[in-house]
């Protein structure tokens, strides 16, 4: 059903110098310690990163029942900010697709999408044969997927011996992390238009409108690379 | 309503509001070909769309982060940059180095 070897070589890039376990780890320690702080309990709070394991989704969710917003408005700001792992999604999944594989690993695996998991399978799909990439994907989501939850749990637990400034240090490794990923990304000029445009242009859009401003940021910035590629490579 | 119920509810209709849009992407990657432009497209996207949401973790964070100051976050942030580039495109250490040198800038 599943390929062995393919699941655990993913598995196993929780591992090593590449790892994203340590910014995994801090934020979602970060945010177990913020759920208790908003009137989670503990079944709550890793419920919260089993189910939705999305984490700026989930702080939105966090400060939105605190400024106390209806259920609705949740969803509807929650959508928004997330709606960003749709173009993840269909920029990734083909790569994985295989005739032989059934559907519902698609369907049920897509739930590990998110910036850590996606980062790592593209910079490492190509080191798998097509047939077995989605048993690949399986595992990196596992690894993260888990990681995440454990980590929210312990969070949580340790959420009073943690001060001000721990918590600060601790955010930080996320963003920064990740764009030591996408730097190493940017191996060819689409890739490398894409990312700077986006920095520039996501916290510009966002003093208009925050809601929106991702959205509009990747498509912008997205759109011009992929003209400027498809101009460089005539 | 009980506040227990308003939570388990919120985490239930966080957790609907992500699951859609990762589904309508399995769902539209099924009728898209890596070879095709609409891919390309999307994978330019993708990577904008990170690095926006990245830009604004940095300026406007939402959560702790809110708490620090912009000057240091990008202070911080240049330097980790410098480190990892200087460093071979290591990644443990700028991002072990940023949370100590956040957390002592904020301190000073």
């Amino acid at each position: 059903m599943i390929n062995s070897q393919a699941f655990f070589t993913g598995l196993k890039s929780l591992k090593g110098a590449r790892s994203p376990a340590i910014p995994l780890a801090a934020c979602f320690i970060a945010l177990g310690a913020l759920l208790k702080d908003a009137g989670f309990n503990i079944q709550q709070s890793a419920a919260s990163s089993f189910f939705t394991y999305a984490l700026p989704g989930q702080l939105v969710m966090a400060e939105s029942l605190l400024l106390g917003a209806s259920i609705v408005n949740i969803f509807i700001a929650v959508w928004l900010v997330n709606f960003r792992l749709y173009p993840l999604t269909v920029s990734l999944f083909p790569l994985l697709e295989h005739k032989s594989q059934p559907k519902w690993k698609y369907y049920l695996s897509c739930h590990f999408l998110a910036v850590s998991s996606w980062l790592i399978a593209k910079d490492t799909y190509k080191k798998i044969i097509s047939k077995h990439r989605i048993d690949f994907w399986i595992g990196i989501g596992i690894g993260t997927w888990s990681t995440a939850v454990i980590m929210t749990l312990i969070g949580f637990l340790i959420a009073d011996l943690l001060n001000k400034e721990m918590l600060i240090g601790l955010a930080i490794i996320n963003p920064i992390y990740f764009f030591c990923m996408m730097i190493g990304a940017m191996k060819d000029l689409a890739t490398s238009i894409s990312v700077v445009l986006g920095t520039i242009l996501g916290p510009i859009i966002y003093l208009i409108t925050p809601e929106w401003s991702l959205l509009f940021a990747g498509v912008i910035g997205g759109s011009v690379a992929f003209v400027l590629r498809e101009e460089n490579g005539k | 309503m009980e506040s227990n119920q308003i939570i388990v509810l919120a985490i239930i209709a966080t957790s609907i509001a992500t699951y859609v849009s990762r589904f309508m992407g399995a769902l539209t990657s099924e009728k898209v070909s890596v070879r095709s432009k609409i891919f390309k497209w999307f994978d330019c996207v993708a990577y904008s769309i990170l690095a926006a949401l990245l830009g604004r973790m940095l300026i406007f964070p939402a959560g702790v982060l809110a708490n620090s100051e912009l000057i240091i976050r990008l202070i911080v942030f240049f330097i980790c940059i410098a480190l990892f580039i200087l460093s071979k495109k290591n990644l443990v250490l700028p991002t072990m180095f940023s949370a100590i040198l956040l957390g002592f800038l904020t301190n000073i």
